[in-house]
């Protein structure tokens, strides 16, 4: 991991007037790694992008490019590969314009510019539509010329803006492994946003979750969805029924927390301290059916299922705890344990390092 | 309960009667222009070109449509300098002043033109300009700016704004962007109010009535004047002239809309 | 920055329009009170004269009607182009040509048409419907045949547009519903357009108040206008006081209009979505 640092965001903020869009975002992205930007809409994500490209300034903060501030160089000096949402391709010109733009803009001859464009366009597997207008092609043609377009000029960085929001899911999906073979292929730093979890766990070295313009939690795919810090990554990441409590004690790692349906014990994230209000967050796949007497989970709940939603893979099944609340479960077809019935009296489990014990800032 | 059938048949023989109400004036003066008698009848007892050989053979009619050319001509360019710049710096800015600067710009289109001949004639009067060609520009200039900074302004709103971003992402610095982004993608806007620029000028009546003089007067004035007089077949020769000039600037108007898929200018008042 | 230098763009444009516009507007609006001494004496020869008071009649009569006139046409024409897409191009094209057309050569092509003589009143004798010539020339009905023709494609356009937002499934759903074909005209169609009524109607309106060519040339001794008489104290009498008080009026009548139907047009309640 001694790979060098291609990005470097130090306390980086946004606002406009009042309201801050981007609140001191820190942040450093190593040479070949793939990084997602995952939020909401309106959670600062995009505008972070952008103070990157240069189309917007940052109120404070520093960005630096390679250990080179980019705050003096506007964005047709910086060199950073942008593929926008909608693609923004140039109506007026063709495929093979398009991608020759950039270039041109770098001085490039014009047959220079030509073969290196139709080589970036095989690149991409489009050989032949060079000559179309951006018009003429489909959803998915766009997006691969803005693809293109981007890597022509073999930029030290890639930002990519929701490129695949406006695509139907089979097609979404298919672009989601190209842009990973170009990735790897070749080599390139790749900055990309979306509000899609599914499609940041699939593309991602790492992961940084953004809500209310600050960044929540940063870490690899797995470490996020399994060890959330925060009561919104938890969240917004995969699905978790929460059950609030008092922390009652903690040692280490694990924390015991009273709650309705007595103590409960769970993994302590930062931010945990004895006394004060907490949250249990549990993954529907964690929660297990257990038979009594069974004593292997530290955790077990008495509930009654509800509702049973059969998912092809899974089944879904909402238990109705003593106090009214609702846990979630999941319960894989096809298991040894006997299969979840509506109304049917259950008692449910679930170790104490399968759930997080997380601060309650609500 | 009426049958649908005959509802929509009544709308039809509506819009057809409305179709012919609308075109027909104008078909049947082209026809009566052609006319070999005095009369205004139709149809025309025979045909023949000697109206328009009594045009050509008038220094007045001559000398009137120059003038008139001359200034659609310098009115059309200049209406497109100053509306599309003005168009450009109005772009993308909100608030108060761009607000009151928009209404300035667009006034002369709101403001009935009688009373703007009136103000305009008050100005040129003082300057003893009444009856030269500058006047008749300058005034015409001041009518046309609003549709120019109206389809420029409307050619900017619609064009995609991250197309400019994209370009400057890619290497191309805000002049050169200009150049090949944001200009090819106005210009059918742009060509648009130049158009309609040069029509309003070779139409217009109101504002060149004030600024005319019989030493030197657009071919609508001239015209004016003959209208109120005696009505011969003269008259509609030369307004077949006007029609032929309204209609070029269409055609080229209608081709623009088709090759770019822009909207013919619509619904905006004179 | 950047977008500071972009503004001095506006310089040339906004300086000349206030040069040779808005300032000599400025200035003859002035006159209403300055004219020919400081006072209001104008605006009492305004309210005391019974020409002023005759010309103002005749103008807002004669604006009413065009404006009545037009809707009537304007709706089934629009319509038609509107929900017949095979014919959206001919008809647009046949509301445009007139639209491009000089208003002086429209209002002497229907001084031809209209004549005792003309072909209008010939084809009615040929016909058999009328035993000697319709006086269609020189009164109120030359002037707003003439009007509605100018003025027409004003109510069209907007018309056009508000017809075409609507939702295209709405009139078969309320017919569906058990609304007839007039019940659900006036429920459901005649509401979601009109807002594109209303601003071609008071857009026909206002500019029909500062008309005077048509009314000139195909009205009689009883259809004086306010703009005609503008024009007349201007070239002819040199009463710019009078002058003055009639533009004010003109003026102050058209930006009320016009910025009462733009309270209208945006009020969201009356705005189809989509």
């Amino acid at each position: 991991m001694t790979r060098p640092t291609v990005l470097e965001l130090r306390g980086v903020s946004k606002n406009f007037g009042p309201v801050a869009a981007v609140a001191d975002v820190d942040l450093e992205l190593k040479q070949g790694e793939f990084i997602s930007f995952l939020g909401p809409s309106g959670s600062g994500k995009t505008t972070t992008l952008m103070m990157v490209a240069g189309l917007q300034a940052p109120s404070s903060g520093s960005i630096l490019l390679n250990g080179r501030d980019l705050a003096p160089l506007p964005p047709y000096k910086r060199n950073i590969g942008v593929v926008f949402q909608h693609y923004a391709l140039f109506p007026h010109m063709s495929v093979l314009a398009n991608i020759a733009f950039p270039l041109e803009m770098r001085k490039l001859g014009r047959m220079q510019a030509r073969r290196r464009a139709e080589a970036v366009l095989r690149l991409v597997g489009l050989p032949d539509l060079g000559d179309r207008l951006p018009s003429q092609l489909s959803g998915g043609q766009q997006q691969r010329v803005a693809l293109a377009r981007a890597l022509a000029y073999e930029p030290p960085l890639l930002l990519m803006d929701e490129p695949l929001g406006a695509l139907d899911k089979n097609l979404r999906a298919q672009m989601q492994i190209e842009i990973a073979r170009l990735h790897r292929e070749l080599g390139i730093t790749v900055l990309y946003v979306t509000h899609d979890q599914e499609e940041a766990l699939v593309m991602s070295d790492r992961i940084a979750v953004f809500n209310h313009g600050r960044v929540e939690q940063i870490g690899q795919p797995q470490s996020l969805y399994e060890r959330p810090v925060t009561r919104f990554v938890a969240g917004f990441l995969g699905d978790s029924t929460f059950l609030p409590g008092k922390v009652q004690a903690l040692q280490k790692e694990e924390a015991v927390v009273l709650t309705a349906h007595g103590p409960l014990r769970g993994h302590a994230s930062p931010g945990v301290r004895p006394g004060e209000a907490a949250v249990v967050a549990v993954r529907p796949e964690r929660v297990v059916l257990l038979t009594p007497g069974d004593t292997a989970r530290e955790n077990a709940l008495r509930g009654r299922i509800s509702d049973v939603i059969y998912l092809g893979q899974s089944r879904k099944f909402v238990v109705r705890l003593e106090d009214g609340s609702e846990l979630l479960g999941l319960q894989p077809i096809g298991t040894a344990s006997p299969a979840v019935t509506e109304g049917s009296e259950v008692l449910l489990g679930w170790s104490a390092t399968d759930c997080n014990v997380l601060a309650d800032s609500d | 309960m009426t049958a649908p059938w005959a509802w929509r048949w009544a709308a039809y023989a509506l819009v057809a009667a409305i179709s012919v109400y609308l075109v027909a004036p104008m078909a049947i003066i082209v026809v009566i222009s052609f006319s070999d008698s005095a009369l205004l009848t139709f149809p025309p007892p025979g045909l023949s070109l000697r109206w328009y050989r009594s045009l050509a053979e008038t220094p007045a009619w001559r000398d009137s449509i120059l003038v008139s050319l001359q200034v659609m001509v310098l009115t059309a360019v200049a209406a497109t300098a100053l509306g599309t710049a003005a168009a450009l710096g109005l772009a993308s800015w909100r608030g108060p002043l761009a607000a009151t600067i928009r209404s300035l710009l667009m006034a002369p289109l709101v403001i009935p033109h009688i009373i703007s001949g009136a103000a305009i004639f008050l100005l040129f009067d003082a300057w003893g300009w009444v009856g030269s060609l500058q006047a008749l520009v300058l005034g015409h200039i001041a009518l046309a700016v609003p549709y120019v900074v109206a389809t420029v302004g409307a050619a900017l709103e619609t064009m995609d704004h991250r197309l400019t971003q994209a370009a400057l992402t890619l290497g191309a610095s805000p002049r050169i962007a200009f150049m090949r982004v944001t200009l090819p993608l106005i210009r059918p806007g742009i060509l648009a109010g130049l158009l309609f620029a040069a029509m309003l000028s070779f139409d217009e009546l109101i504002v060149s009535l004030f600024l005319s003089t019989p030493q030197l007067r657009t071919v609508t004035v001239l015209m004016w004047s003959n209208v109120l007089g005696d009505i011969d077949p003269e008259i509609s020769a030369i307004a077949t002239v006007i029609l032929l000039v309204s209609m070029v600037l269409l055609a080229l108007q209608w081709f623009l809309s088709r090759q770019r898929g822009v909207p013919v200018l619509q619904g905006i008042g004179r | 920055m950047k977008r500071q230098a972009s503004r001095l763009l506006l310089l040339p444009g906004a300086a000349f329009v206030a040069t040779v516009f808005a300032l000599p507007v400025g200035a003859l609006l002035l006159r209403s009170v300055s004219d020919p001494t400081w006072g209001l004496q104008n605006f009492r020869a305004l309210w005391e004269e019974p020409v002023y008071a005759s010309l103002i009649r005749n103008t807002v009569q004669i604006s009413l009607a065009t404006t009545v006139c037009c809707i009537l046409l304007a709706y089934p024409f629009a319509h038609v182009m509107a929900t017949r897409p095979r014919l959206t191009r001919l008809l647009t094209l046949v509301v445009l040509v007139p639209f491009w057309s000089s208003i002086l050569v429209r209002s002497f092509a229907w001084m031809v048409l209209l004549q005792n003589n003309g072909i209008v009143n010939q084809s009615l004798l040929r016909l058999g419907l009328i035993d000697q010539p319709l006086e269609l020339i020189f009164n109120r009905t030359g002037v707003l045949i003439g009007m509605v023709h100018v003025l027409l494609p004003f109510v069209v356009f907007p018309l056009y547009g508000a017809i075409r937002a609507m939702d295209p499934a709405l009139m078969p759903a309320a017919a569906c519903l058990g609304a007839g074909p007039i019940r659900a005209f006036l429920r459901v169609q005649l509401p979601l357009t009109l807002a594109g009524l209303v601003m071609g109607a008071v857009l026909v309106f206002v500019m029909a108040l500062g008309y005077f060519i048509t009314p000139a040339l195909l009205g009689g001794r009883r259809d004086a206008v306010i703009a005609r008489m503008i024009q007349l104290q201007v070239s002819q009498l040199g009463d710019w006081g009078m002058a003055a008080t009639l533009s004010l009026v003109l003026l102050v009548a058209t930006l009320i209009l016009l910025g009462a139907s733009q309270l209208l047009v945006r009020s969201p309640a009356r705005r189809p979505a989509g």
